[in-house]
């Protein structure tokens, strides 16, 4: 059931807010419809689902210093625009889960992360990946859970964005996230296996045109999510 | 076909020496006053090559490596995919310029690029990879790109980039959309700027990304490679000119 929940849109971590690069890729014409739009978020879980879901399982282990695993994060992720938002949504994610499942695995990485007195460009915030797999950690889950979690959110984000922003009928983007279900498993246990190796090898699959998207939303005035 | 390919190279009364050159056919390497070409002997890479380059460059030494030409993976006659791996070393105050053509992704082809870049502290690195998507009016076959940098052991870059048949959403709105040519250009080590970099200070299909670490790295779609190259150069000129020391 903690699955379901830290899985959940309603989770109050924020993440309703962000849109995944789809505002931008609307706002550019990229996706228009709902066939462009299952070609973004098939593209999106393959890259940029899978390398966030190879991280969140590695988290979850417990068997890596958190400062490597930041490192790993960082390293897979070349924008600077998206560094900043996996901090903030990290950030907001740790803060509810230390209240939802207190302890220690919580609180060693809210302290890895506090920034150091007197030095404001610390980074501020674990990355998101980082911090749902130690939040799954917390819940009781396995490295398979958090996988699942974070593949799930990278496809239903975006799409519930789309929703909103190309007005598109929810009825016919659910049924394209219940086509989506068995990749979103797939990538999930490719995640989880990569997860049980050095974090040297975990997936890294990037997207020139996420990077891009993010870069300019990051820089526009007129936006409705924070990313 | 499988074959290890190595360069090195060293400081010697002040300049930089070649001192360790094996080269082994495909890759042929040729010594030139403009740097290291790699000429390609033969055709391919063919599915089932298995191709190593080890490169390094010693501290103070400084090596330009680029091509003759582009390369053209192709299909083999079901010998599984072709891969390429390039091992580079760079010792503090080394510097390596990768500057190769592009490669091609050829119809049909199954073609994998692993590119491994190790600095050291006060290392350079100009890093530069050109993937143009199929011959003209041309399917391409799969390519998988892979670059892992690392400076002092800590990871400063991994990234994969997948494209052809089999691959999901590749050629859509995430990933690189209908671009025919994709690149990047990383460029890493002490007195270059490091941004940041106004988004679209290129062009809108290109950006130069700051990375976390002591790099930043340009990243480009283009319709075509002398676009891509167009975009890329001018990408160059914005990382790499020094920063005056204070």
């Amino acid at each position: 059931m903690n699955l379901l929940l830290l899985a959940d849109g309603r989770f109050p971590a924020g993440g309703h807010a962000h849109s995944g690069g789809m505002e931008t890729a609307v706002a550019v014409g990229a996706v228009i419809d709902l066939k462009t739009l299952t070609a973004f978020l098939a593209g999106r879980l393959a890259t940029a689902g899978l390398s966030a879901a190879g991280l969140a399982a590695a988290s979850c282990t417990l068997l890596h210093p958190w400062e490597a695993l930041d490192a790993e994060a960082d390293a897979r992720t070349p924008s600077p625009a998206l560094r900043q938002v996996s901090r903030r949504q990290g950030r907001q994610l740790i803060r509810t889960a230390r209240t939802l499942w207190p302890g220690s695995i919580l609180d060693g990485l809210a302290s890895f992360t506090a920034p150091a007195p007197g030095a404001a460009a610390t980074p501020a915030g674990p990355h998101h990946p980082v911090a749902l797999g130690a939040a799954a950690a917390a819940a009781g889950l396995e490295p398979l859970d958090a996988a699942r979690a974070t593949a799930f959110n990278a496809v239903t984000g975006p799409a519930s964005a789309a929703v909103r922003l190309l007005g598109l009928d929810p009825v016919n983007v659910h049924r394209l996230l219940a086509q989506m279900a068995a990749a979103m498993d797939d990538t999930a246990h490719l995640a989880a296996e990569a997860a049980s190796g050095p974090l040297s090898g975990l997936p890294c699959p990037g997207s020139v045109l996420l990077d891009l998207y993010a870069q300019q939303h990051a820089e526009s005035e007129m936006r409705l999510f924070a990313s | 076909m499988k074959t290890r390919s190595r360069i090195g190279a060293s400081l010697a009364g002040g300049r930089t020496r070649l001192d360790c050159i094996r080269s082994c056919a495909p890759i042929h390497v040729r010594q030139t006053p403009d740097g290291v070409y790699l000429v390609g002997g033969a055709a391919g890479p063919l599915g089932g090559d298995d191709l190593l380059l080890e490169i390094e460059v010693a501290s103070g030494a400084t090596l330009v490596v680029r091509s003759a030409a582009a390369s053209l993976a192709l299909p083999g006659s079901g010998r599984g995919p072709s891969t390429v791996t390039v091992h580079a070393r760079v010792a503090p105050g080394g510097t390596l310029h990768w500057l190769p053509e592009p490669v091609i992704a050829g119809g049909g082809c199954d073609h994998r690029i692993f590119n491994r870049v190790d600095l050291a502290p006060g290392a350079t690195v100009v890093w530069r990879d050109e993937l143009v998507l199929g011959r003209r009016d041309e399917e391409p076959g799969r390519v998988e790109s892979r670059i892992d940098a690392t400076i002092a052991g800590r990871p400063l870059l991994r990234n994969l980039l997948t494209v052809g048949p089999g691959t999901p959403g590749w050629d859509g709105p995430a990933v690189i959309g209908n671009a025919g040519a994709a690149g990047s250009l990383l460029a890493a080590g002490p007195r270059l700027p490091a941004g940041p970099f106004p988004a679209t200070a290129l062009s809108g299909s290109a950006s130069i990304l700051a990375l976390a670490g002591p790099g930043a790295l340009a990243c480009a779609l283009a319709p075509d490679s002398l676009e891509l190259r167009r975009l890329l150069d001018r990408a160059l000129e914005m990382m790499t000119s020094p920063v005056p020391e204070a």
